[in-house]
């Protein structure tokens, strides 16, 4: 194995590894796809009132749907990423505990106040929940939502799950990009809306770092 | 006081902890580290800058190493 590759990345050669440039691709992939749904609901609606002024509200059900379509996109990329929540028991204090001794002060504070954890890359300032990463890209306008989770998390407590995808994504950035699944990329102020009200001062921080 | 630890279901479990003058606590640590990456885990060195990097040997050298379970697309 390569030396400073993510181990699950180098088990997995048929996927490109992740890069900046790929991210970029990916993104303009998921504009044109937004645009695309924009245009194939929108534009019949707006047919239709030009024909049949009276066709409004129908058209505006048919506009609906495609804004829906894009609303539960970014909902899917919020939801995945899962913030963990306060301490209750001994295990999920003492993963609590070696979390915040992985992290820097300000990023402990957030951790505590919103249950993601913020790690400043190469690509971009990453949030880490349990269950899913958010990559807020340099200049903080676009975000990328990643589905990644421990192989077997069943009986591990959230603080652990964390702790574990920080250091995946600590030890080769690109790799854990590379391992973890997509399932949305698009405005951070898409994501936002999504976002648990309790999650978004982390969006606000990952991407003031990503704008830094 | 270096330590070797794995995240588990308790939180995490020290495993080792050794020191530069004491032989044979590195041995027992490269023994439990042995162990361990035989079990499947992977084991993560945090280095003093805060990076982590993925590590096949115990690094004598390193104040943490965590052994981790294998991370998959979700």
């Amino acid at each position: 194995m390569e030396a400073g590759v993510l181990a699950e990345a180098a088990a997995m050669p048929w996927r490109r590894r992740a890069s900046d440039q790929s991210l970029r691709r990916e993104g303009r992939t998921w504009t044109l796809w937004s645009v695309g749904v924009v245009v194939t609901f929108g534009l019949p609606a707006a047919l239709l009132i030009w024909i049949e002024p009276l066709a409004a509200p129908v058209s505006a059900i048919f506009l609906g749907h495609g804004l829906a379509v894009l609303h539960l996109q970014a909902r899917r990329g919020a939801r995945g990423v899962k913030p963990i929540g306060a301490a209750t028991d001994g295990p999920e204090r003492t993963a609590l505990g070696l979390l915040g001794d992985l992290m820097d002060h300000g990023s402990r504070d957030l951790l505590a106040l919103t249950g993601l954890a913020l790690q400043p890359g190469r690509l971009g300032a990453w949030l880490v929940g349990q269950e899913g990463a958010i990559l807020v890209r340099p200049g903080g306008h676009r975000v990328h939502c990643f589905c990644v989770r421990v192989g077997e998390a069943a009986d591990l407590p959230p603080g652990d799950r964390v702790a574990h995808l920080l250091l995946a994504l600590r030890e080769d950035e690109e790799g854990f990009a590379t391992v973890a699944n997509r399932n949305f990329s698009g405005a951070a102020w898409r994501l936002r809306w999504e976002l648990p009200a309790r999650a978004r001062p982390a969006l606000g921080r990952a991407r003031a770092a990503a704008d830094a | 006081m270096s330590r070797l630890i794995r995240l588990d279901r308790t939180g995490h479990t020290e495993l080792a902890s050794w020191t530069a003058d004491d032989g044979a606590s590195q041995e027992a640590a490269v023994e439990a580290f042995r162990r361990e990456l035989e079990e499947g885990m992977l084991a993560s060195a945090t280095m003093a800058d805060g990076t982590a990097e993925v590590v096949r040997e115990l690094p004598l050298d390193a104040d943490l190493v965590v052994m981790r379970r294998p991370i998959a697309g979700g």
